[in-house]
């Protein structure tokens, strides 16, 4: 650890104490893979794409609940997150479209599935699962930093 | 069954003890409470889907709730109750109890439930593909457009969050 981190790993001003960055620093990773694994095997054990994303984007705001709004904007600015939410919306949207290709119906399952292993084998169901998560999790994040921010602002201004 | 009725009961002292007390960080804390004993509810009526959303969802809430109602030290409430607002919640309550009788006398028993669609989705789902996870294979699959919809309510609400807040720096400008 460099002097200028370790300066600022025991600044008291900045964040929560000591105990709560330490415990935060652990436990964060953890809870973001597990938000991640959720998601991804939404269609084999109980959870899926709205638990998954909810899982990272609680990593995300622990994050920022422990070490300051500074450190953790540093690296997810807000224009960044917003494109990913609107990612995952798009995803969403035209999973949904290109099933009508052909006269079908929306969100028809059109990938062909035999002889797959794995992930691919149950056809578009984790694809929808994935986009639900990036939807979830940035978006929930971008309320969170949106209300700070005003409650910031709106102290500032008195 | 008597578990889930202690647990009922536990939520629902908790929820007016949430709501009489005077300090607003134990009242966050019981919220949690009461979301941690429905979870705690899902999973003994075995549907573990339902027990992880909420528990996560109830964990984010009571995150901002303590984010959004505390900001620097704990704050009070002293203001006292109004005496009109009891006697329209009562007469609130007895309309809602007399029409209520009815609608509960009709429903079917708990833990018997009519079967009229759920059987069609558990004859054809599993053959259909290879999605084991049936909740997931109906919220995806034949309810589709209702998942659809709740995104779009998650998408229109991230936008209008982010238009007030960008209106707010403007004004200051």
């Amino acid at each position: 650890m460099s002097v200028e981190k370790r300066q600022y790993y025991f600044d008291q001003s900045k964040g929560m104490g000591i105990i709560v960055k330490t415990v935060t620093r652990l436990t964060v990773g953890i809870v973001f893979l597990f938000g991640i694994n959720v998601a991804l095997k939404g269609h084999l054990v109980p959870g899926g794409g709205v638990a998954g994303g909810g899982a990272i984007a609680l990593a995300l705001l622990s994050l920022i609940l422990a070490f300051g709004k500074e450190t953790a904007l540093k690296n997810i600015n807000r224009k960044r997150i917003t494109m990913i939410a609107t990612l995952g919306m798009m995803m969403f949207l035209f999973l949904g479209l290109i099933g009508l290709i052909g006269g079908n119906l929306f969100s028809t399952h059109f990938m062909d599935n035999e002889g797959k292993f794995g992930i691919l084998k149950a056809n578009i169901i984790p694809l929808f699962n994935i986009a639900i998560c990036l939807l979830v999790g940035s978006g929930v994040y971008t309320i969170f930093i949106t209300l700070i921010m005003l409650q910031v602002r709106k102290g500032s201004d008195k | 069954m008597i578990e889930l009725y202690i647990l009922l009961i536990l939520m629902i002292i908790g929820s007016i003890i949430a709501l009489e007390v005077r300090d607003l960080l134990s009242s966050v804390i019981l919220v949690g409470t009461v979301g941690v004993c429905l979870s705690i509810g899902f999973i003994m009526l075995k549907a573990p889907d339902l027990a992880m959303t909420q528990l996560i969802v109830q964990i984010l809430l009571v995150l901002i709730l303590i984010r959004a109602t505390i900001s620097k030290d704990v704050r009070f409430i002293n203001s006292k109750k109004e005496f009109g607002i009891f006697i329209i919640v009562i007469i609130g309550l007895a309309v809602f109890i007399n029409f209520a009788d009815e609608v509960v006398n009709n429903l079917p028993i708990f833990g018997k439930p009519i079967m009229w669609v759920s059987q069609t989705y558990l004859k054809n789902a599993l053959n259909s593909t290879d999605v084991v996870n049936l909740v997931s294979k109906i919220s995806l699959d034949y309810r589709i457009f209702d998942t659809f919809g709740a995104m779009i309510a998650l998408f229109t609400a991230v936008i209008g969050v982010l238009a007030i807040g960008r209106q707010r720096s403007q004004e200051k400008d």
